[in-house]
């Protein structure tokens, strides 16, 4: 039986489904990232998503999903930030595939990755107002990127 | 009409550096040698490529978005169009995260159907993988081989699922409907097709000289970099490390099934070709397991919170009327709370991360799409080669446009 996580950083874990989960501030997740990684030997990030939690006082809530590959354990993190400055540590510096999920989940949610130099859209185009994964993003808004022509083809 | 059409895509470099003879190209979106939507910009010193920048995302459709406004059973069908060419494994994935949540276990006979399925789906993914990748390089005649081989598979899962490609076969709790009167039959001669065409492949292929020094230390990628990059699937066991979510933690009958996890050495693009076709021969011996181990009983459970309930019954009775109205407009309840589950996909780690919040409709729903994780590398892949080895290093990745750009 491989062993789970039951604390980092000092931290309790808790279990969610099998899997540990560790809540911390936001200054934190980098910390708790490199303990992950150097302490613990996690050495895969698997996904990083955020949850848009509407309504409640820190609005978002960022996750991380770690993977260890030499006993197949899980790890999940979790921080919220406030939609005034949703702003986390990006973890580009740990982990080469933050650089790519960093920017979808910038695009779709609105979270910024500080030390993150490429937050350029990925799966959105250059020049999209908004972040469609947010609950006040309402999904049939419209923002082509070349204007419909009305019946006649003017225009 | 004179309007200005903007970039939709800001390049990593600027083409500035054409200066010092170097040459910024760009490949894609729709480029007639590669296969999927996607557009690869390139910065070239003669044929060699410097740098290299992947854009996805022209197939994206908004998917996690529009499963906020669903059922969770109506999300079926939408979760099919990730990755066409394996849909069975996405729907077994996805339904087995909804199990999770709602602490729903599955019949013995839906759960070695699920795993019979979820392998037949993976040679009709990695046959599509190896296909296209051989037929860029010019093997036409290996690429119709497979595909006929692969249409052999497509029709017979149109008889149990009643379509080709996307099948909305899973459901909440188990699978759509048993197996029809003389499929095992018909498997049985599909699998040996399978034995004949493979072989075919294996000839012609695996030393022709042309095919080897096209795929052979082209597109390495170490296993520090897929470790680092996330790379889960094939494209992480081709570099050396036997990770496969169904050996290491078994869901569905995996535990009770013998088989190899495959493995590279160099991480190259003949590595990765090797591999697929090692894990094909694996899912054939698997499916001759499942075959063996089949249990009989309901491929359905009857846990009445997404079971739908008997026709009959719903004609004849007011609690099933209202079970089965229920059931269809306000969709299972699923408890609040979240949770990741993956399952092996086709090309990687297959992960759905859900939140409910105690309705039935997802509050979210998030797909950690193994295609997508693969971009954020293949420029490390690129970089250094030339540039006609872009394609069959695109190829080997096998990047499927609706899991990538979702």
């Amino acid at each position: 039986m491989a062993e789970r996580i039951t604390s980092l950083l000092g931290v309790e874990a808790t279990l969610s489904h099998g899997m540990p989960v560790v809540q911390f501030a936001p200054a934190q997740v980098l910390d708790a990232a490199r303990e992950l990684r150097d302490v613990h030997g996690y050495d895969m990030l698997l996904d990083v998503t955020a949850v848009d939690w509407m309504g409640q006082a820190p609005r978002f809530e960022v996750v991380w999903h770690f993977f260890r590959s030499t006993d197949c354990t899980r790890v999940r993190i979790k921080t919220r930030v406030e939609e005034a400055a949703p702003v986390v540590d990006s973890l580009t510096p740990l982990y080469g595939s933050a650089a790519f999920m960093e920017r979808e989940c910038h695009e779709m949610l609105g979270i910024a990755f500080r030390g993150n130099a490429d937050l350029r859209p990925i799966l959105l185009y250059e020049g999209f107002v908004g972040h469609p994964l947010r609950k006040d993003y309402d999904k049939h808004h419209e923002q082509p990127l070349v204007q419909y022509r009305d019946a006649e083809g003017q225009g | 009409m004179d309007m200005k059409i903007p970039n939709p895509v800001r390049a990593a470099f600027a083409p500035t550096a054409e200066q010092d003879g170097r040459v910024i190209v760009n490949i894609g979106p729709s480029h007639p040698a590669t296969h999927g939507t996607v557009q690869i910009i390139t910065e070239l010193d003669g044929e060699r490529v410097l740098r290299a920048d992947v854009h996805c995302g022209y197939l994206h459709r908004g998917f996690e978005k529009e499963c906020e406004s669903h059922t969770w059973h109506n999300l079926i069908p939408y979760v099919d169009r990730l990755n066409y060419c394996s849909a069975l494994i996405n729907d077994f994935a996805y339904c087995g995260a909804v199990e999770q949540m709602m602490g729903i276990e599955i019949t013995p006979r839906a759960r070695m159907l699920r795993t019979l399925l979820s392998e037949y789906s993976r040679i009709a993914d990695h046959i599509t993988c190896v296909a296209a990748g051989l037929m860029e390089l010019g093997a036409m005649t290996a690429f119709l081989y497979l595909m006929t081989l692969r249409d052999y598979i497509y029709e017979h899962l149109a008889d149990v699922t009643g379509a080709r490609v996307t099948y909305s076969y899973g459901r909440i709790g188990g699978v759509a409907r048993d197996l029809p009167e003389g499929w095992l039959k018909r498997l049985d001669e599909v699998l040996a097709e399978y034995e004949k065409f493979i072989d075919r492949i294996h000839g012609l292929m695996d030393r022709n000289r042309i095919f080897v020094d096209r795929m052979r230390r082209v597109g390495v990628l170490t296993q520090a970099q897929a470790l680092s990059y996330g790379v889960t699937g094939p494209m992480l066991r081709s570099t050396g490390l036997a990770r496969d979510i169904r050996k290491d933690t078994p869901y569905l009958a995996y535990a009770d099934l013998d088989f190899e996890v495959p493995t590279g050495i160099l991480g190259d693009n003949y590595d990765r070709y090797v591999v697929r076709m090692r894990e094909m021969d694996e899912s054939v011996y698997m499916i001759r397991q499942c075959v063996d181990l089949l249990p009989a009983g309901p491929v359905m459970t009857d846990d009445p919170r997404c079971a739908l309930p008997d026709k009959q019954l719903v004609y004849n009775e007011i609690e099933s009327l209202i079970s089965h109205f229920k059931l269809i407009i306000d969709g299972p309840r699923v408890p609040a709370g979240e949770t990741y589950y993956s399952q092996e996909g086709a090309n990687g780690e297959l992960g759905f991360f859900i939140v409910s919040t105690g309705e039935g409709q997802p509050y979210r729903v998030h797909c950690r799409a193994p295609s997508f994780i693969h971009m954020g590398v293949t420029h490390l892949m690129l970089e250094g080669g030339q540039l006609a080895d872009v394609v069959p290093t695109f190829g080997s990745v096998n990047m499927i446009g609706g899991e990538c750009d979702r």
